[in-house]
Formats: structure tokens, C-alpha cells, sequence
């Protein structure tokens, strides 16, 4: 059985992290579509225009692999994880029923309207199908960290007959105080993944002296609202889900922190590898004093270590559950860094052309992907070994027929598909960068029919 | 309130198959009815922007059943483990195909999209209705309330079932000659010349293997599954569903030689919403009937605690009006004949 449950959770492990490339842009570029499709508008501008359109497809591409991605992760609560679904499907099913009937019909309406339909929306209607995409997308976001959140710190419910979980408050299910802050700070990291991605384009196009005028946009866009996104991700979102840790998953924070014992002005390690064996960090470069600081805003602040906590309740990859949380962390530090020093260059007027800043902006385009996942892996190892925090433990949840051969298969089944779809995703990805914004340039005939028609 | 829950989940599974049935059947009907480059792009024309929402109406019905029927969505779906994994692989590469299509043009491309897409979607048919069949004839449930099928076992109806037995199969074939004709008729009121005529041709044809399917089909459900012949003995008003079905079929065939293609769509229609909930009133009560009937899921014993149903069944209102609203807004900016440029993409919205 242990064995089965290791490859259930790679299983859910795999495919998940695989399906949140693509949310995390697509939900990002919603929003800086939105921002190019008003500032359209505004100045009348076709080149704005185009820069919307041309993201689109970028978008499109995304979406259509983010989703059908996505429909496994609601088949798997069922397939992987029948004893959690039996118990907890009265409450957590109804985030994602909720999902589909709000968010899931007003994003696959609108969005091939959005794409398509732009001559016959005309330019208010099509700046309103830009606006219910995102709003569509974001909703879904919201419903999914929900869930999650629910997981986290489980409320509004209570205990049936046979100990099947029941809600009782559907309010503090939905505007649960943990789900607010987990969401305000994915939603922040998917947009920085979105403006990075943009504006690494807009760098690229710069650098190789293409399309001048999109990359200036691009770059712009990008830099105006990742500055932005970056210092909020910080403070106070990211310092709030600090704070809801501390106080609901204290062996959490302890594991994630490296602190295997109890001390009073906990100093906060920056590197240092956890040798879980001997309790101890090694090779420690630490601040001291801060980890108490930013938890308890008090220099002399005591805080729990793992030692004040029964070993059955550590999580159980502490090493990967502390590096995921210090990646995360690290480059969340990186991102405020590059996006300050390019929005001050941007203000003086000298980002489109100073080549080393441009760069730098093309070649942090991975950063934000790993940033996100890091992120994701902290919540959910740190989780660990909950499946409900506190509830139903992870070993408790798995679907008691389904043995590890079955397993595997699937698992090496999505593998090879998802190998074939990441060619195709890069394939298209990279014609769309190579074709440009501009319609009139250098493109073949079939492709103006295209942009002629769409015109 | 777990028997409203029980009709609102399966009126959300019927308009998923109604919606998603024909372009899964457009696409089993690929390479019969377009032969050309030009012909196959009317046929991804004519769902090319209603495919995408069609499916939600399975993700939206998957989690309406999650959350009110939570010990059904465990058991069955664990049970059903392997099937369903390779639906999802179906839905993955389908979905591949249509989106791709548009992007990737070239005679290396082309062919395969058109490939994965048929067969992707031929195969789907044949799994959803061996699924359904698998639910009629029970499914080896234990005290435990977990069962686990393998894909076949001697395809035989014995004690240790497969996915696949000669039954289930059977209902498979029947559930692709449905939507092959459900998508026939379809493609048939979407496209003209050429195409349109051979999805008439192929509709006329095909409806004989409905018939035939049917009316067999229907005649060893009664004999494998007691509860259907019990309720419609017990409730004889529920013969207006079979009677819906027959109506319907009947009219699919009028209507075709009468060329009134819209009709024959909502005749189509009928056909498989009457098939449908002859199914689903022939198993009330049960939701997962078990080999041995004293493990049988029932409304009762798989569904949700009513607090959370009585929310739920605020929210879910208000969210399929929005959800209908947006569906006629789309299907009415979509209606009428497409129109697919000779050599450019296609603007399903600009015809």
C-alpha cells in the first residue's frame, strides 16, 4: 500500500505542476490584454491593437493546452483519491462545481468569440470579451485556491454519523480568511509570469532590431505591471501567508524555515543544506534574529522549532519542502530587484536601449515558472502529511482498489503524452514569436487571407 | 433532495451528450463525408467554436456529481480507473488536434490531425457508451463500497466483469452508430455541396444500424438489468421516454428525405435525450447498481449532506441561466451555414 500511495501522490504530483505552466500565464496575460485592448481605447492606437492580437495567439495556444491539461485534475480527486472524495466531496466538490457552471462557460464562450469575432463584436463588444476572458479565468482561480485553501485550513463544516465530513458554511468555505491571501498571492505570481514573459519578448524583439515599436509596448507593459505585482507579492501578501502559517501550521513553518530546534530570536537561514538525520542545518548562512522579527515583529521572539512537534506530524519531505520555499523566496527577491531596476531605467527613459537591462529581461523568462512551482510545492509539501490539514492524513485518502501497476501505467501514459505536447506547445510558441506582431511582414500568403479577413 | 440532484445531474450528462455528441460524431464522420483539405476544414468549421464549450458541460456535470453525489464519484471513478485515464488521454489529444489544426498547416501536419481527431473521437463514442452500459448492468460493488474493473476479463457477464463484455461493446457500437448519425446530421445543417450530401447519404444509412442497435439493445437491457423491467412495469407513465426516442429516430429519417436539416438535428436530439432517460428512469433508484443488488449504490445512500445540496441548488441555478444565456448568445452568433475561405483560416463568426 505505502507503495501505491508514493505513486498516487506522484501521479497528482506530475500532472499538476505539468497543467500550471500554462494557467499561470494564461491568467497573467489575461489581465495585460486587458490593459492593451484599453490603452486601444483610449489613444486609438492600431499598434495596441495588434500587440492584443498578437498576445492572443500566444494566449490561445496556452489556453487550449491549459485546458485540456486541466480536465484530468478534476477526474483524479475520483480516479486516485476515492477515500478523500468520499469523505470531503460534500464540501470541496462544490468549489469545483462551481468552477465549471461560473468560470468554465464564460471562458470557453467568450473566448472564441474573443478570438474570432472581432469584426462582428466591433471594438467595445471585443474589449468586452477581452474583460469576461479574464474575469472567467481569475473566477476559476479563485474557485481552485479555494479548494486548496480548504485543505489547508478546513472550515465551515462538521462531522456526519460515519465520519464523512459535511459543509456547514458554505460562506466560510468560500471567503475562507486563508484562501483570500493564498489567492491575492498566486494570482500576483501569475501575473509576474505574464509580465516576464512579455517583456522578455518585447526585449528580444529589441535586442534583434525587429518590430521596434511592439517591443517598446511590450517591454513597457510589462515591466509597469510586474513592478508592481513583484513589491506586492512581497509585502503583504506574501508576509500574510507567512503569518497564516505560524498560526495554523506551525511544524510548517519550522520545516520550511530549517529550524530543528526551539529557540528565542530564531535567525533566518538564507542557505544551508537540512540534514534531517542529525537535526541539524548544514553549512548555515544565516541572518540572525530575523526569522523572529518577520514572524512576531520582535527581535527576541520565541520560535518553535521542529523538536517542539511529535515526529508523526513533520512533514515528510522536509530537504525538498525547504529548498522549494527558499527558491521561491530567493527569486521572488530577484524579480523585485530586476523589475525596480528596470522601471527606474524605464522613468529615465533609457530601458530600450541599454542592452545589458534588455538582457537581462529576455533571459529571466524561465525564473517566474520556477518561482510559481517552488510556490505550489511549498503549500502542498508543507501540507504534508495531511491531505485535509489536520483532518484525514495523505496515506488515509488514496483509493484503496487502485493498486501501483495501474498507477504507473497511467503515470507513464500522461508522461509520454505530455513529452508530445511540451514539442507542439514550443513548436508553435516560437513560429508565433518568429511571425511577429506585424500582419504586412514577411509573412506567407495563407497568413494574410488571415489577417486580411480579421481586419 | 437527493432525487432533484439525481434529475438536475442527469439533464447536465444529457445536454452533454446532445452538445459534445455531434462533434464527437463529426469527427467519427471525418474522413467518410470530406475528402479534401478544403472539405475537412468545413467539417472543424462547423464546431470549431462550440467544440470547447460542449466538453465544459462534462467538467461542469463531473462536478456537479462530485459534490452531490460524493461516495458515487469515489467508488465509480476508482472503479473505472483505467477507462477513464484513457478518455482523458482521448480528450487531450482531441483537443490537440482541433486547436492545432488551425496553427500548423503543412502536408506533414495535416494528416495527422485528422487522423487523431477521427480516431480520438470515434473511440470516445464507444467508450461512453460502454461506460453507460457498464452502470446498467452493475458493476461488481462490495460491502466496501469499492470495486475495481479491469479493462476485459472473458467478456463474458459472469461474476468477475470487465469494462468490456459482448453487452457493453454492444452498447458502444450502438453509442458511436448514434452519434455518427447525431454528427451526421449536424455537419449536414452546418455545411454545404458536397459534404452536406454525403452526410444526408450517410445519415440514411446509418439510421438502419440505429435501428437495428436499438431495438436490440433495448431487449437484452430488460433481460440483464430487472430493475428497468420492474420500474416501467411500476410506472407506466415512463414509457413516454422510450416513446420519445422511437419518435425521434423516426423523425431523423423523415426529415432527411424531406431536406428540413434543422429538424432532423432536433429530432436527433430527441432520439438520444429519450434514449437517455429510459436509462436513467430504468435504474432510479439506484445510481450504481452492484452484480449483487445488496451493495448497489442508491440516491440515498451515495448522496451529499442536505445543507451543502440546498446551497448548491441556489448557485447552480443562477449559474446555468448565465451558462444557457451564454450558450444561445454563441450558437446564435454561430448559426447558419459556415463558410470556409479557399485557402485562408476560417472565421466561423465573420460568415
Amino acid at each position: 500500500m505505502e507503495q501505491a500511495l508514493n505513486v498516487h501522490r506522484l501521479h497528482f504530483a506530475f500532472t499538476v505542476t505539468f497543467h500550471y505552466i500554462f494557467p499561470q500565464l494564461t491568467m497573467g496575460l489575461a489581465l495585460l490584454i486587458v490593459y492593451l485592448k484599453t490603452k486601444f481605447l483610449r489613444t486609438n492606437d492600431e499598434r495596441y491593437n495588434r500587440s492584443a492580437k498578437f498576445w492572443a495567439r500566444i494566449f490561445g495556444i496556452n489556453f487550449a493546452v491549459g485546458v485540456v491539461t486541466g480536465i484530468p485534475m478534476e477526474f483524479q480527486f475520483g480516479t486516485n483519491w476515492a477515500e478523500f472524495s468520499r469523505s470531503a466531496g460534500g464540501v470541496i466538490g462544490q468549489t469545483l462545481a462551481m468552477e465549471g457552471v461560473f468560470s468554465f462557460f464564460l471562458e470557453s464562450s467568450f473566448l472564441g468569440l474573443f478570438l474570432f469575432g472581432e469584426k462582428k463584436l466591433g471594438r467595445i463588444g471585443h474589449w468586452w470579451a477581452a474583460f469576461l476572458v479574464w474575469l472567467g479565468s481569475w473566477l476559476s482561480g479563485y474557485l481552485i485556491v479555494a479548494t486548496d485553501a480548504w485543505m489547508q485550513r478546513p472550515t465551515g463544516y462538521t462531522l456526519g454519523p460515519h465520519g464523512e465530513i459535511q459543509l456547514s458554511s458554505f460562506w466560510q468555505l468560500l471567503i475562507n480568511k486563508w484562501s483570500v491571501w493564498q489567492y491575492a498571492h498566486t494570482m500576483l505570481g501569475a501575473v509576474q509570469t505574464g509580465c516576464f514573459v512579455m517583456a522578455a519578448i518585447g526585449a528580444f524583439y529589441l535586442l534583434t532590431d525587429r518590430h521596434d515599436d511592439y517591443g517598446r509596448i511590450f517591454v513597457k507593459a510589462g515591466v509597469l505591471v510586474g513592478v508592481v505585482a513583484a513589491l506586492l507579492q512581497l509585502f503583504p501578501t506574501g508576509d500574510m501567508q507567512g503569518k497564516l502559517i505560524t498560526q495554523h501550521q506551525p511544524v510548517t513553518l519550522a520545516a520550511m524555515e530549517g529550524l530543528f530546534h526551539t529557540q528565542t530570536g530564531a535567525p533566518l537561514a538564507i542557505l544551508g543544506q537540512p540534514d534531517v538525520q542529525n537535526r541539524k542545518l548544514d553549512n548555515p548562512l544565516e541572518f540572525p534574529r530575523m526569522l523572529s522579527f518577520l514572524t512576531y515583529r520582535e527581535w527576541s521572539a520565541s520560535i518553535r522549532g521542529l523538536d517542539a512537534f511529535p515526529e508523526e506530524d513533520w512533514p515528510d519531505m522536509i530537504p525538498l519542502l525547504y529548498y522549494s520555499y527558499h527558491v521561491m523566496v530567493g527569486l521572488g527577491t530577484i524579480f523585485i530587484a530586476v523589475m525596480v531596476i528596470a522601471a527606474l531605467l524605464l522613468w529615465r527613459g533609457k530601458l530600450y536601449t541599454f542592452r545589458p537591462m534588455l538582457w537581462i529581461l529576455m533571459i529571466c523568462v524561465p525564473l517566474p515558472y520556477i518561482a510559481n512551482t517552488a510556490g505550489w510545492m511549498t503549500a502542498e509539501l508543507g501540507r504534508q502529511p495531511w491531505l485535509i490539514y489536520g483532518l484525514m492524513r495523505t496515506a488515509h485518502g488514496v483509493s484503496p482498489r487502485v493498486g501501483a501497476g495501474n498507477v504507473w501505467f497511467t503515470l507513464i501514459g500522461f508522461m509520454g503524452i505530455y513529452v508530445v505536447l511540451s514539442v507542439l506547445w514550443l513548436f508553435l510558441i516560437y513560429r508565433e514569436i518568429e511571425q511577429g506582431p506585424e500582419p504586412e511582414d514577411k509573412r506567407s500568403p495563407r497568413e494574410d487571407a488571415v489577417a486580411i479577413a480579421a481586419d | 433532495m437527493g432525487t432533484v440532484w439525481f434529475c438536475l445531474v442527469a439533464i447536465m450528462i444529457a445536454v452533454y451528450v446532445l452538445l459534445d455528441g455531434f462533434d464527437l460524431g463529426a469527427g467519427a464522420i471525418h474522413f467518410l463525408v470530406a475528402k479534401t483539405d478544403y472539405e475537412r476544414r468545413q467539417v472543424f468549421a462547423s464546431i470549431g467554436p462550440v467544440w470547447d464549450g460542449n466538453e465544459v458541460w462534462l467538467l461542469a456535470a463531473g462536478g456537479t456529481l462530485y459534490f452531490a453525489f460524493p461516495a458515487l464519484y469515489a467508488s465509480g471513478f476508482s472503479g473505472f480507473y483505467l477507462p477513464l485515464m484513457m478518455v482523458l488521454w482521448l480528450l487531450i489529444l482531441r483537443g490537440i488536434s482541433i486547436e492545432f489544426r488551425n496553427h500548423v498547416h503543412s502536408a506533414v501536419w495535416e494528416p495527422v490531425w485528422d487522423f487523431l481527431f477521427c480516431s480520438s473521437s470515434l473511440l470516445l463514442a464507444v467508450f461512453f457508451g460502454a461506460a453507460l452500459a457498464n452502470v446498467v448492468r452493475g458493476v461488481p460493488l462490495d460491502s466496501s463500497g469499492y470495486f475495481f474493473e479491469p479493462l476485459w476479463t472473458n467478456f463474458a457477464l459472469g461474476e468477475e466483469t470487465g469494462i468490456l463484455d459482448w453487452y457493453t461493446i454492444l452498447v458502444g457500437v450502438l453509442a458511436l452508430a448514434a452519434l455518427v448519425m447525431h454528427g451526421a446530421v449536424w455537419v449536414h445543417m452546418k455545411t454545404t455541396g458536397p459534404v452536406a450530401q454525403r452526410c444526408a447519404r450517410l445519415t440514411r444509412q446509418v439510421w438502419w444500424a440505429v435501428v437495428a442497435l436499438t431495438a436490440l439493445v433495448t431487449a437484452l437491457t430488460f433481460k440483464i438489468q430487472p430493475q428497468v423491467k420492474e420500474n416501467f412495469t411500476t410506472y407506466p407513465w415512463g414509457f413516454i421516454f422510450p416513446f420519445l426516442a422511437v419518435a425521434g429516430l423516426a423523425g431523423v429519417q423523415f426529415e432527411i428525405i424531406k431536406r428540413d436539416d434543422r429538424k432532423a438535428f432536433f429530432a436527433s436530439c430527441a432520439y438520444l435525450t429519450g434514449m437517455l432517460t429510459s436509462v436513467v428512469f430504468g435504474v432510479y433508484p439506484m445510481v450504481l447498481p452492484a452484480r449483487n443488488p445488496v451493495y448497489s449504490l442508491t440516491v440515498a445512500s451515495a448522496k451529499a449532506a442536505d445543507y451543502g445540496l440546498k446551497i448548491g441548488l441556489i448557485w447552480w441555478t443562477f449559474g446555468i441561466i448565465l451558462a444557457t444565456g451564454y450558450f444561445v448568445y454563441v450558437y446564435r452568433n454561430f448559426a447558419g451555414k459556415v463558410s470556409v475561405e479557399k485557402d485562408g483560416h476560417d472565421h466561423a463568426f465573420e460568415s
